[in-house]
């Protein structure tokens, strides 16, 4: 039986349509990051895979329930997080927000005691629980909203935007808490974002929407590989040092203060960072390097260009 | 549970307590002399009110004045508009019973923070009815949960308007200048000329104040407190059924765009 199943789903507004005879599905304990530009239709599936929104046409099913007709058994079944939007009691005590969603989920007392304690534990949000939710930092919102959303073990997770304005640190502890919940539970997780770290992290599967269409389905090196998209390898040199634009398998995509800084970008399927690294400092001395990752809009754009979308 | 959670949302808020307890006290000196001067050029009862049932009346009323949510609430309609509303949808319980838990938890905590202390201070300065017995007490409670529950329904539904229309302040404006006089706030219903009675008593409004004043103020006894109530049943009934189907189709309806 597969989580999540859509069949030639659509979902119309006044005159758009936001979802357009989509067709996927996710079997359980897959992770799958769901990526798009903005108004691609992201959220607007989601929606309808939660019983929020009545699908326009089509096929949906979530944990084999029909989301529109059995809504709240759907509820029971899957946790939602929307980056923009909040679950929590805003004027309580964030620990009675917990307290409040055991309850409306008839979980044990036990139960929600022991499930609650773990997650405070592993999301460190020990030292929050007096805190009145409306106090709470972005981070520390965003780990409670997340907390919240897996109280009562669901099989599937969606969360949506999770790590928007985190800092980098917020960011890194979210996802080391993702990738250890499902290693423990086998969670199921489907994650939209605009953060490649996010999918990389945490994602093996990615699923490309563009105008409510599904325009790629599969890994995420497969994603770079039919996309092309390179990494780049920026390194500082101890000298000006003329134009490094006869390393193999790269390409210079600039220099910088008289050959200081140069940047080469390559295919991660040709080479790799430490060979061009190895290449670059048998000539020159390097002093410093960073790599830039592929960024998501620009897989985005390059799966929308090949799709003959600009 | 819920109940609690409503509770404590507005105990924390306790200066608000404080502030609707003195604007209810004042209120309750202001309209009991001015009900109390009308008595006494009467010279007379007026509609089964004399002076000791006329201040029971006001000071119920005051009590109840923020016990009851008869100036409504916009929480609902704002969660509609900014589309946090799917986050009801998400949990496994109906959006409309776990909005009514809170709104007794509310209640409850206005009843005793705010509506009991003023209705002691009445009780302290005038010479007030009392229910005229234990039963009343008893009917008289069940009386003011029900009226929070048609109170609350009624809004409930007005509320759920914001799926399909952009603005409802109108209608929220229109609903309370109705409701405020046809609920008995101002004057008991009995003294409303013949027509206006009538309509009062098709309304859903006396169900939220007047029935349960009257039955904790000793006016209606015996076999007329089961009447008062079965009403109370029948709008509390009708409204949570009509909210049940306005809610399903505005779910249907719901359009939540972006984020």
């Amino acid at each position: 039986m597969s989580i999540i199943e859509t069949r030639d789903l659509v979902r119309d507004f006044k005159k758009t349509r936001a979802v357009d005879r989509m067709t996927f599905s996710v079997e359980p304990g897959e992770s799958v990051g769901y990526i798009g530009a903005n108004g691609a239709g992201k959220s607007t599936t989601i929606k309808m895979l939660t019983g929020i929104l009545k699908p326009t046409s089509g096929h949906v099913r979530t944990c084999d329930l029909d989301p529109m007709r059995e809504r709240i058994g759907v509820a029971r079944r899957v946790g939602v997080v929307f980056g923009q939007r909040s679950q929590l009691w805003w004027d309580l005590p964030l620990r009675d927000s917990f307290a409040i969603l055991a309850a409306i989920h008839s979980l044990g007392e036990k139960e929600a005691r022991s499930r609650t304690d773990v997650l405070v534990e592993q999301l460190e949000m020990g030292p929050q629980l007096a805190t009145p939710v409306r106090s709470l930092s972005l981070g520390q919102r965003m780990r409670a909203e997340i907390a919240a959303a897996l109280l009562h073990s669901p099989d599937l997770l969606i969360l949506d935007e999770p790590t928007i304005g985190l800092d980098v640190l917020s960011k890194q502890r979210l996802r080391e808490f993702l990738v250890a919940e499902r290693r423990e539970r086998g969670t199921t997780l489907l994650l939209t974002t605009h953060d490649m770290g996010d999918i990389e992290r945490l994602c093996d599967r990615v699923l490309v929407v563009d105008h409510g269409r599904l325009a790629f389905d599969g890994s995420l090196t497969g994603l770079a590989a039919t996309v092309g998209a390179q990494r780049v390898l920026v390194i500082d040199l101890a000298q000006p040092t003329p134009d490094l634009d006869d390393i193999p398998r790269t390409r210079l995509l600039g220099s910088e203060s008289d050959g200081l800084r140069q940047r080469l970008a390559f295919d991660s399927e040709a080479t790799t960072a430490a060979a061009v690294l190895a290449q670059v400092s048998a000539r020159h001395e390097v002093r410093d390097l960073t790599i830039e990752e592929p960024d998501i809009e620009d897989v985005v754009r390059r799966i929308y260009a090949a799709s003959g979308r600009a | 549970m819920l109940v609690r959670a409503g509770f404590r949302r507005h105990s924390t808020y306790r200066l608000a307590l404080l502030a609707g307890m003195t604007t209810n006290s004042v209120f309750g000196f202001i309209r009991a002399s001015i009900l109390l001067a009308a008595l006494t050029s009467a010279n007379a009862a007026i509609g089964g009110y004399d002076k000791p049932t006329t201040i029971a009346f006001v000071w119920w009323g005051q009590a109840l004045l923020g016990t009851v949510n008869l100036w409504g609430f916009s929480e609902v309609k704002d969660r509609v508009r900014s589309g946090d509303i799917a986050v009801d949808f998400l949990r496994p319980i109906n959006p409309q019973l776990a909005y009514l838990a809170g709104d007794l938890g509310r209640a409850a905590i206005n009843l005793l923070g705010r509506g009991l202390p003023a209705l002691l201070l009445g009780a302290l300065l005038f010479d007030m009815a009392w229910p005229p017995s234990a039963a009343s007490w008893v009917v008289g409670a069940v009386s003011v949960a029900l009226a929070v529950v048609v109170a609350f329904s009624g809004n409930f539904v007005i509320n759920l308007l914001a799926f399909w229309l952009v603005e409802i302040r109108g209608i929220t404006l229109l609903w309370m200048i109705t409701g405020g006089l046809l609920c008995g706030l101002y004057l008991p219903v009995p003294w409303f000329p013949d027509w206006l009675r009538t309509i009062a008593q098709w309304s859903p409004f006396p169900s939220m104040l007047q029935n349960p004043i009257d039955i904790l103020a000793g006016r209606v006894v015996g076999a007329d407190i089961a009447s008062a109530v079965a009403v109370q049943l029948f709008w509390a009934t009708l409204l949570i059924v009509l909210g049940q189907v306005v809610l399903r189709a505005g779910r249907r309806r719901l359009e939540v765009q972006g984020g």
